[in-house]
């Protein structure tokens, strides 16, 4: 079933060529790599590991990169785009690709020393390097100033003990952008897979986000030569990198919810009860506007917040703002979605459930619905209502 | 080995279309337009043929300054050149026919490559029209194509089977769906597209062969089709609700 474009607001006329091309190409990707399987990859419990080659093939991993370290080179709208249509496959891959870009890439090519980025980026970028972003651990999500996980010199480099949960790819990532406090700052590291100490342990068990790789890692007396730390030096690292993916989660959003609109639509019109196709009743159709009035204020949002950090200037409590909105929007649009199917809206088949189900981590991850809102209402206020 | 690629501007076939005001032209109001499927098949079998060969490949389109989106995929597909021949909106199949004709005179490609029909007007000309306007032979419908010592051995779906015919280059090539398997543009070769050059090039005018007198959707009256129980009928039938009906 082929995917309709929701563009009620003409906004593609405000896109460049590039855009719209890369949008495209992600929405054909998406179309023929990503729909067939999925549903299959969520009911099993398992990323599809063979589509990360065909990813960095179209060069989705390191979009904002420089050429010269095998990125696109990119701005923030086409990283966007891309996102909006990975989650409108599946917020799991679109997961995949988040921390690859914005949670890995991004920190190495900013605090990255030429060698960390020309020993990573290139491998990242051709995914033969799969990366993870470890700051949350079993006591500290919300309040990561409070981190456990802890680094101490020793002749040569560090020595990292600690552990991390709820990492995305961490089983499966050669390379770890691990948070840790080093004489009670917070640091970064780069941990390699098969440092002595290293290991890893997948969660199983979600009933979200199944399509994607979710683990502990652990970190025993493990040694991190020198070279392996990243220039920055307290919290404002890792919430650079949150600032990031929240930015792609807010695009991703609204990929989630256009199709969910799209199936709800589509399947409205052709299910007949009462001698009618169900849109020609009120409550429907009333289901119907609320959804499309919500992804296109959303995709308003999107299109200003993404010229925004095109030009450099948005802050980060916009991105909040539209995390906060779209994520919570589409996750109404899901279940709005599900309601019209009626009971085949539990089936696998259409996409609603899963989506709804997925939307559920993704309201908490990198900084839950609630912290967002606090992050808002100290900026509006002035008071910090988190501590 | 100089190949020359014509391609065409078309909506998206997800799009539903619908008749514009004047009744003569659809209603382009957030139609989302891509290159002419069939184009595609054309496109790449140019990329293949050069990386084998060496060459250049040149994509053209005929068009308005809209149709320099189609120019920039296929740049970021991988052609070496892109030309707009930038006049009206074209209407007429004779008129984009002899614009192409023209271009292809000045810069005498070893070979051209078009997809097998425009999925806007489906008049299904252009291979024709430009064989003939340059005295060429032209093979349409390929499914398979082999260059080699000069000669172009091609095999067409004809009416429940194939056909191998052969050609001398230069030659022209109408691109079926089987040919191969178009490539995604990448992302890193979408972005260096943006600062490829589009050369542009003034139109000839033509006397219109043929003149669009009106525009209408198909009347809603439901007219059943029934199939048979091959494997190909299914694909036919998924064809026809994707195209035709348009609900998958
Ligand atoms: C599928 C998945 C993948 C993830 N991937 C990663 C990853 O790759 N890397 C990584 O580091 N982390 C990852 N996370 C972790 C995620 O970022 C955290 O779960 C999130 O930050 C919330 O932390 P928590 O679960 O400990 O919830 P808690 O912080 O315990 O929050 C519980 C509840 O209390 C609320 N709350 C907390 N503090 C306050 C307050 N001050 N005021 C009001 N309400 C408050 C929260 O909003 C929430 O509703 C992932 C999580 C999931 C589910």
């Amino acid at each position: 079933m082929n995917f309709e474009q929701i563009d009620y607001y003409n906004i593609d006329e405000l896109l460049t060529d590039e855009e719209k091309l890369v949008r495209n190409t992600v929405r054909e990707f998406v179309n023929s790599e990503i729909s067939p399987v999925i549903q299959d990859c969520f009911l099993k419990g398992i990323f599809p590991l063979d589509v990360v080659p065909k990813m960095a093939d179209i060069g989705l991993f390191g979009i904002n990169i420089g050429h010269e370290y095998g990125g696109a080179g990119a701005n923030y709208t086409i990283y966007g785009l891309a996102m909006q249509e990975l989650e409108r496959g599946d917020s799991g891959i679109r997961s995949f690709a988040s921390v690859q870009n914005s949670l890995v890439m991004y920190p190495l090519n900013k605090y990255g020393t030429e060698n960390q980025k020309k020993k990573w980026l290139p491998l990242l970028a051709k995914g033969k390097a799969i990366g993870c972003f470890g700051l949350t651990e079993p006591d500290y999500g919300s309040n990561p100033a409070g981190m456990l996980t802890n680094a101490k010199k020793i002749d040569g480099g560090y020595l990292l003990n600690g552990a991390k949960m709820w990492i995305t790819n961490g089983s499966i990532a050669d390379v770890a952008i691990v948070w840790a406090k080093l004489d009670g700052e917070v640091h970064g590291f780069i941990v390699e897979k098969g440092m002595k100490g290293f290991t890893t342990k997948e969660m199983r068990g979600k009933l979200s986000l199944r399509a994607s790789i979710t683990s502990e890692l652990i970190f025993d007396d493990v040694e991190i030569p020198e070279e392996n730390i990243l220039n920055v030096e307290g919290l404002k690292g890792p919430l650079s990198c949150l600032t990031q993916a929240r930015y792609g989660i807010a695009w991703g959003a609204v990929g989630a919810a256009m199709d969910c609109f799209d199936s709800a639509l589509k399947y409205s019109k052709t299910r007949i009860q009462f001698n009618k196709p169900i849109a020609s009743f009120q409550i429907i159709q009333t289901k119907l506007v609320w959804m499309l009035e919500e992804i296109t204020k959303a995709q308003l949002l999107n299109y200003r917040l993404g010229r925004m950090k095109d030009e450099g200037k948005a802050r980060n409590q916009q991105v909040s703002l539209a995390k906060r909105n779209n994520v919570h929007m589409a996750l109404q649009c899901a279940r709005l979605s599900r309601e019209i199917h009626g009971a085949n809206g539990i089936l696998g088949e259409y996409p609603a459930m899963r989506h709804s189900a997925n939307l559920e981590s993704v309201n908490t991850y990198e900084g839950t619905y609630d912290i967002q809102t606090l992050i808002l209402g100290q900026d509006i206020t002035g008071i910090a209502a988190y501590m | 080995m100089n190949i020359l690629v014509c391609i065409s501007r078309v909506p998206d076939t997800a799009s539903r279309i619908l008749v514009g005001s004047d009744g003569k032209n659809i209603d382009t109001q957030g139609i989302k337009f891509v290159v002419n499927p069939y184009d595609e098949f054309a496109i790449e079998e140019g990329l293949r043929l050069r990386e084998k060969n060496g060459g250049t490949v040149t994509a053209i389109v005929v068009g308005t300054e809209a149709s320099k989106d189609v120019l920039r995929t296929a740049l970021a597909m991988g052609v070496d050149k892109a030309v707009l021949v930038k006049g009206k909106e074209p209407d007429d199949s004779f008129y984009v026919a002899k614009n192409l004709a023209e271009y292809a005179k000045g810069i005498s490609p070893d070979l051209i490559l078009l997809g097998r029909q425009s999925v806007d007007y489906d008049s299904r000309q252009m291979a024709s029209a430009l064989g003939e306007l340059l005295g060429l032979p032209s093979i349409s419908v390929v499914s398979k194509l082999t260059i080699e010592n000069g000669k172009a051995t091609a095999e067409k779906d004809i009416e429940g089977g194939k056909e191998v015919v052969e050609a001398s280059l230069p030659c022209l090539i109408s691109c079926q769906k089987g040919l191969n398997d178009p490539r995604y543009p990448k992302l890193p070769d979408i972005m260096k597209a943006k600062s490829k050059p589009i050369e542009e090039i003034v139109p000839i005018e033509t006397q219109n062969k043929v003149t669009i007198l009106g525009m209408s959707m198909p009347s809603k009256k439901r007219v059943g089709k029934i199939l048979g129980a091959e494997d190909s009928d299914i694909d036919e039938l998924v064809k026809l609700l994707h195209e035709e009906a348009k609900v998958i």
